[in-house]
């Protein structure tokens, strides 16, 4: 068992020292995602000015929006550019090749991919948006902290599932564009992404007859999911109603790429000499 | 042949390119209107919540969303060549074979990579507009869509001049910056939304220092008929600081250009 994941853990380890090498790109980013974040608790807050009661509160609005930030290489927005750039070169029969579980290799490589990018991120979005900003006179704009111990914990473990997910549905992305041969579509899925996920805008907020629905899509456990749970905005049943969308996602998502890899890849045309 | 002629010229051969992979080309169009529509969904689900803004409504609101997104995504399509100075060009020494040309180097860069699929998100600015307008029922006279033309315009050549700046940059960082996205994304970020919803920092930021409130802002709001605590006559003339802004950038880009030492090749 152990000598058999050997070559999964090693892809992960690779991957994230890789990642790890571009420091300067992920400063820069981290800026513009600051940036960002606050340009849209600007919005929100002008929304929230004067306005009743709202299914969440401006605070943990606030938190959303900045959650989203820190954790925004979570989301699953393209398919691997090494794996495409292999379909458009005809590289990617070289995978037939490997004497290791394809699908196992892309998820590993998505995974790393995944959580190398928001770990180096995450933290000073964190220290920017939660430590920094509550010094100053924006504090009302500031990340809180957890609404409990147990909000925390119920976080660290959504978030998990996040990444799974997100990698689940990276693969997904790589086995579209090795089945159509272009990466070009994939851009439809960043609309998809980005709306469903929460990310445009928190999902509580859409209109309660959908509410049901935008729970079980399988975009809410990208973002929305792991967010409500850190400030405890689903607790009791809808806390493991959350977490079991985030788990049923994943393992459909894997049967589903699992399956589709293998006929993709028994009749793969090669490109190129 | 004069500036304007070889501007099409060259224009021409990058949408004859563009043309040779239509369906790459569709779907490129298609994915920046899904991508940027969204946006304007989540706009009208806010509304469907909160009603109003500081006393702006949907269709007001979309009336700034449509004015900034078309002005962006125009600029984006004419700039697109300022994406890619530092890779393709000051990287690999390229740009010299500009200079040797004794036409405008900013000429050749935006003319060259001409990016047609930027209509795409046009398309998504015109849907906000005929839903603004809609929903308006206004009853504009000439003059009403002349100002709000004019600040299409006005808002172009700003962001048009920002990505000039963005490219200017790359002489001295020779990578594309993500960093220089907070003025142009960020910009039109918040200026599809009234400036007056913003702390009075960041709206005098948007109007005096990257003034993209005086094209976008000022001049909606007149159409509207909002007194934002500017004279009308002012706010009709605001647009004209972004040819202004635009003035200066493709002056600092002649900085850049001097700035640029061959890598050789």
């Amino acid at each position: 068992m152990m000598i058999a994941a050997l070559p999964y853990v090693s892809i992960l380890r690779a991957r994230f020292l890789l990642m790890l090498q571009y420091r300067t790109a992920a400063w820069a980013g981290v800026a513009t995602q600051f940036w960002f974040g606050a340009i849209r608790v600007m919005t929100l807050a002008a929304f929230y000015a004067g306005a009743g009661r709202q299914p969440l509160n401006l605070a943990q609005v606030v938190t959303y929006i900045w959650l989203g930030q820190a954790f925004l290489a979570m989301l699953p927005w393209a398919a691997d550019a090494e794996i495409a750039a292999a379909v458009e070169s005809g590289n990617v029969g070289y995978e037939r090749l490997r004497p290791i579980d394809t699908y196992l290799l892309w998820f590993a490589r998505a995974l790393a991919w995944r959580v190398a990018n928001t770990s180096l991120r995450a933290g000073p979005v964190f220290v920017l948006a939660a430590l920094l900003l509550p010094l100053t006179q924006m504090h009302d704009w500031a990340w809180r902290m957890p609404a409990s111990g147990l909000s925390a914990a119920l976080f660290v473990v959504s978030i998990a599932l996040t990444a799974l997910l997100s990698a689940a549905m990276t693969v997904l992305l790589n086995i579209v564009v090795t089945a159509l041969k272009t990466q070009r579509v994939v851009g439809f899925s960043m609309g998809l992404v980005s709306l469903f996920s929460g990310l445009v805008i928190p999902l509580a907020l859409f209109p309660d007859w959908a509410q049901g629905a935008l729970l079980w899509q399988p975009f809410a456990g990208i973002a929305d999911i792991p967010y409500r749970l850190y400030f405890g905005a689903l607790t009791g049943g809808m806390a493991v109603q959350g977490l079991g969308a985030q788990v049923l996602w994943i393992v459909l998502l894997i049967l589903i790429g699992r399956w589709w890899l293998d006929r993709v890849m028994t009749r793969i045309d090669m490109q190129g000499s | 042949m004069n500036g304007f002629a070889l501007y099409w010229r060259y224009v021409g051969v990058s949408l004859r390119g563009q043309m040779l992979y239509p369906t790459a080309f569709l779907l490129r169009l298609c994915s920046q209107f899904l991508v940027t529509i969204v946006e304007f969904g989540g706009v009208w689900v806010l509304f469907q919540r909160f009603h109003h803004v500081r006393g702006w409504a949907f269709a007001q609101v979309a009336l700034f969303y449509a004015i900034t997104s078309i002005a962006f995504a125009l600029a984006d399509g004419l700039s697109r060549g300022f994406d890619n100075v530092g890779p393709m060009f000051v990287k690999t020494g390229n740009f010299d074979r500009l200079l040797l040309r004794p036409r405008s180097t900013a000429l050749q860069i935006t003319a060259q990579d001409f990016a047609l699929s930027s209509m795409g998100r046009v398309a998504q600015g015109v849907v906000a507009l005929m839903v603004a307008v809609w929903l308006l029922k206004p009853d504009w006279g000439v003059g009403t869509v002349v100002l709000l033309s004019w600040s299409v315009a006005g808002g172009t050549a700003l962001f048009f001049a920002l990505k000039t700046l963005e490219g200017t940059l790359s002489f001295w960082t020779t990578e594309g910056l993500e960093v220089a996205n907070t003025l142009t994304y960020g910009g039109e970020a918040a200026a599809q939304f009234p400036l007056d919803i913003y702390s009075a920092w960041f709206r005098k930021f948007l109007l005096y220092f990257v003034p993209i409130g005086c094209s976008l802002y000022l001049p909606v709001a007149l159409a509207l008929g909002r007194d934002v605590g500017v004279p009308g006559w002012a706010a009709a003339l605001a647009p004209a600081s972004g040819f202004a802004v635009l003035f200066v950038a493709l002056g600092v880009w002649g900085i850049g250009i001097r700035h640029y030492t061959s890598t050789g090749s």
